[in-house]
């Protein structure tokens, strides 16, 4: 028996799920990245009590004081779900594996001025701990934040730190011996430049809130280190000085913050818009840790700019504050 | 300038992983190590040496987003086809529509707790191997969450039980079993959760619940589901390796772990195998092409590819968890007693009951020949006459359910099939009722939380399940009131030949079969 | 108590792309047995089975990354010991 499947029309009988046709209307097609994220997370009442925290419920919005009516308000702008992800990095980790190819073949690294590459390297190797301990805190966010949407954005910005920090590591490997990583791990944990940065993520580590963390890191720290870091020193200062070999291997990092900043900028808009209460947590937690992540990265950024290092932060600042207000952070 | 290229000494992949990983952590100073790390220590487990942990498997992140996205490009495109192709016209037949409402109701929503889970103990376990491999299988999690949805959506578009999923899961009486298994071990330590999930479902029973799905997937023409069901265990390899790394690891440090560790395997083997009674009725009953049964399965992915690995462990003075003979003794009966108890609670669950047909019968006889005609047949033959006659028989009021697994109290004493288990006890002055002494134990261990459990018909009777109706109004009739809350209509359950999906598909695979004037 | 040999399995998808790998686990383990399933192979082996990568460059005739195997594998038992050159599986330790 040959059929012919194709050929013939049937009505479905609806057009999505009971919960997205809810948010989105019976008569409208749900995307992936819907069906894949609202009401995926359990909600109402639950079987039992965490044993590791007795005091709320497994899945409890009550874990920050930020308050939503509905926690699927939070988008993501790019639509992530799972497949469109991966599918997303994995072009970005093509190219920047082209990246390291051609500065490897071409020996680029060893061309390269002694002192840049030097600068270049003790600056940027002593950031694969603090990617990783933004990667510690997103997954903060992931493991105790509420609903799918915000949950499944801080898993992807967690993974992608821990994919950052590796590719810093690579950047070691290529550039000097696997020796060079501990001697990063040594200023990280006890040169004087890196110790109010590494004083700032440990402070998160042990932040109980999780929407305060995430703006700390994601909103404050990564967005004042990715632009003086990566946008100012690596892409501008180094490259002038012939560094350009650096920049093409950190270019994930740029084009990744570009990216991850529409995701974070639409998460902590949603919540500030939703309340006056909201807004003001907000807005109090920003200028916090602000003020410490200007304090943290000055003498990081030093290591590159010396004393030019205040006026390039200005400049990022001045720029920063801007996006803060655009989106009701400050 | 010296640009003298010095060819560098090539790292093998374990010493370049290790760079990767753990390399990337540190011991914080500013802030106690204990209080950075909080939940890894109140179970007892003690850990030495956490660098003495031997990465699974090595993917870095580039590595892992390259092979994934390649799995997921091929995975979608097949879905895309299988959708647009009306590929569930294909299927052997239109019950196999009600093993797909199985899977999504029961199974979707717990990938979805693993994700969270496995985040959460990716956050703290203190040692940086075993949270990269756990973060990473909390990313997969989410892909299998995802996936299922994804693919059972075209199912959804065409045939009932699969809509309101996510609220079923939460709410109806049936579904409580897989998801209190699951919470139970959210809910319980990092170290308990990764022995529960990690090692004693996804290790010691995951083949068991593949191969009824996957293999009956592809035996019944449903190449979505066998699709993303071949995807989904090339994560489940890893996940798997992780399982059984964590296992040694943790017997590995400390003698004082095994009376812990081998409390955990006794309860969660129990649980897993209490859970996969909807695994043994689905392969067992609702499979119009069946692959293999439940007894089958059984014996070789049990007891062959088990006995390997508890003989490995008996290194560490790992004891196969006395709960196994009870499973071996109820072999023969779970699946025969878990769809008579369907069929007669029809009313109640979203997807469809049917009484085996003679051939179904004569199968189920060669397969159980020391119980199915001596136990079940007869039943199964009264009932059909009962269906003939138009006076189907039905249970009326809701089952005794026991306060751990939540499976109603239908199994019988192991060994004397016709002498049905009561097991009881009191806490704090109230009656606990248990399907078995292994729940039994495992309520003993730990009666403060599993005295916390929502059960279907308690609920039911306390009023929780009425939503917003007042049942002080005249008139109030508590069964529609329950039924509205649930938002169980009446074409999602009942007998399947009575349904719309099942007269949907004869008629649509008509029109694909027929040529109409 | 009787001894007895512990087995370890690996399942691929049985596919385009795995065709040279079962071959060359084929060649490398003369002690395992197929047993070709719906879309799948379930390969069994007493005691070890070893996936080498220069054999399965020579059936693929391109460089290959163990780490491929990631997309087709369907599940395994035994104990893991994965680096550049093989892929392990054993209960032997």
């Amino acid at each position: 028996m040959q059929m012919d499947l194709k050929t013939v029309s049937i009505d479905p009988k609806r057009r999505t799920f009971a919960h997205v046709a809810e948010r989105i209307g019976a008569d409208k097609i749900a995307s992936r990245y819907q069906e894949g994220t609202f009401d995926m997370q359990t909600e109402g009442p639950q079987h039992y009590r965490p044993l590791w925290d007795p005091a709320h419920d497994y899945f409890d919005p009550d874990r920050t004081k930020i308050a939503m009516e509905d926690w699927y308000a939070f988008k993501d702008p790019r639509q992530y779900y799972y497949g469109s992800y991966v599918i997303a990095r994995s072009r970005q980790q093509e190219t920047a594996e082209s990246a390291f190819t051609f500065v490897e073949s071409r020996g680029l690294g060893a061309a390269m001025p002694d002192d840049v590459r030097d600068t270049a390297l003790r600056l940027l190797l002593p950031l694969r701990h603090v990617a990783w301990g933004s990667s510690m805190n997103n997954e903060t966010t992931a493991a105790y934040g509420y609903g799918a949407a915000i949950t499944q954005g801080a898993l992807y910005y967690a993974m992608d730190q821990l994919g950052i920090a590796q590719f810093i590591t690579r950047i070691g490997l290529l550039l000097d011996e696997a020796e060079c990583l501990d001697t990063a791990k040594d200023a990280w944990l006890h040169d004087d430049a890196w110790q109010p940065l590494r004083r700032l993520v440990e402070d998160l580590f042990v932040e109980k809130d999780w929407f305060e963390v995430l703006i700390a890191q994601d909103l404050v720290l990564d967005g004042i280190l990715y632009p003086l870091i990566y946008g100012e020193i690596v892409d501008n200062v180094l490259t002038m000085k012939g560094g350009s070999a650096v920049s093409m291997v950190c270019q994930f990092q740029s084009e990744w913050h570009a990216e991850a900043t529409k995701w974070i900028d639409a998460q902590v808009k949603v919540a500030a818009k939703e309340s006056d209460a909201n807004a003001e947590l907000i807005k109090g937690w920003t200028s916090k840790w602000r003020a410490r992540a200007v304090s943290a990265l000055l003498p990081v950024a030093a290591i590159a700019l010396g004393d030019g290092a205040e006026a390039q932060m200005d400049e990022v600042l001045a720029a920063f504050d801007k996006r803060l207000a655009k989106v009701g952070a400050a | 300038m010296d640009i003298a290229v010095t060819k560098k000494k090539k790292l093998g992949l374990k010493e370049r992983y290790a760079l990767m990983t753990r390399g990337l952590g540190w011991e914080p100073t500013y802030q106690s190590v204990d209080d950075v790390f909080p939940m890894d220590t109140f179970e007892g487990i003690k850990i030495h040496d956490w660098d003495a942990w031997e990465d699974p498997f090595r993917l870095t992140m580039d590595a892992y987003w390259k092979y994934q996205a390649e799995k997921e490009r091929k995975l979608y495109a097949i879905l895309d086809a299988f959708a647009q192709g009306n590929g569930h016209l294909t299927l052997s037949d239109a019950r196999y529509i009600n093993t797909v409402k199985l899977f999504i109701n029961g199974l979707a929503p717990l990938e979805y707790m693993s994700h969270r889970g496995f985040a959460h103990i990716g956050r703290q376990f203190r040692g940086v191997g075993p949270r990269v491999a756990c973060m990473m299988q909390s990313l997969d999690e989410m892909r299998h969450a995802q996936t299922q949805v994804h693919a059972i959506s075209n199912y959804n578009r065409y045939y009932d039980g699969m809509a309101n999923f996510r609220h079923h899961h939460t709410h109806l009486p049936y579904l409580q079993v897989p998801r209190s298994f699951f919470e139970d071990a959210a809910t319980g330590g990092p170290f308990e959760f990764i022995v529960a999930i990690g090692f004693a479902f996804e290790y010691v029973l995951t083949n068991l619940v593949f191969v009824p799905f996957i293999s009956g997937a592809a035996y019944n023409g449903d190449m979505g589901a066998m699709t993303f069901g071949f995807s989904a265990q090339s994560d489940e390899a890893r996940h798997m390796t992780l399982g059984l790394e964590v296992i040694k690891f943790v017997l590995e440090q400390d003698p004082d772990n095994l009376p812990i560790v081998q409390k955990w395997l006794n309860k969660w083997t129990w649980r897993g195998v209490r859970v996969l009674t909807l695994v043994a009725m689905m392969q067992d009953y609702m499979l119009p092409k069946r692959v293999m049964s439940w007894a089958e399965a059984w014996e070789i992915y049990f007891e062959e590819n088990c006995g390997a690995l508890f003989r490995d462990l008996a290194r560490y003075g790992i004891e196969v968890p006395p709960c196994v003979e009870q499973v071996r003794k109820e072999r023969d009966h779970l699946s025969h007693m878990a769809w008579c108890q369907f069929y007669q609670a029809r009313g109640t669950s979203n997807f469809h009951a049917w009484l085996p047909s003679k051939e179904d019968m004569d199968w189920l006889s060669a397969k159980y020949p020391d119980t199915f005609d001596q136990y079940y047949r007869p039943r199964f033959e009264y009932w059909a006459k009962l269906e003939e006659e138009g006076t189907p028989f039905e249970a009326q009021t809701p089952p005794q359910q026991c306060q751990v697994c939540q499976i109603p109290t239908i199994f019988p004493v192991p060994g004397e099939p016709l002498t049905r288990a009561e097991h009881t006890c009191e806490h704090d002055g109230e009656r606990f009722h248990f399907c078995s002494e292994w729940c039994q134990v495992i309520f003993e261990d730990e009666p403060e939380k599993y005295v916390q459990a929502n059960l279907g018909a308690h609920e039911l009777y306390k009023g929780n399940l009425f939503g917003d109706a007042d049942p002080t109004a005249e008139g109030f009739d508590p069964m529609a009131a329950a039924m509205a809350f649930l938002k169980l209509t009446p074409a999602e359950s009942g007998l399947h030949k009575d349904s719309e999906d099942a007269r949907n598909f004869d008629l649509w695979r008509g029109l694909a079969t027929r040529n109409d004037a | 108590m009787t001894e007895t040999k512990s087995t370890v399995f690996l399942c691929l998808q049985a596919n385009d792309d795995t065709r040279g790998v079962i071959d060359a686990i084929e060649r490398d383990n003369e002690h395992a047995s197929f047993d070709y399933q719906p879309g799948m192979v379930r390969i069994t082996a007493p005691g070890t089975l070893t996936v080498n990568r220069e054999t399965v460059e020579e059936e693929v005739g391109r460089e290959f990354d163990l780490q491929e195997l990631h997309i087709n594998m369907i599940s395994l038992s035994g104990h893991v010991d994965e680096d550049d050159d093989a892929l392990v599986l054993s209960w032997d330790r």
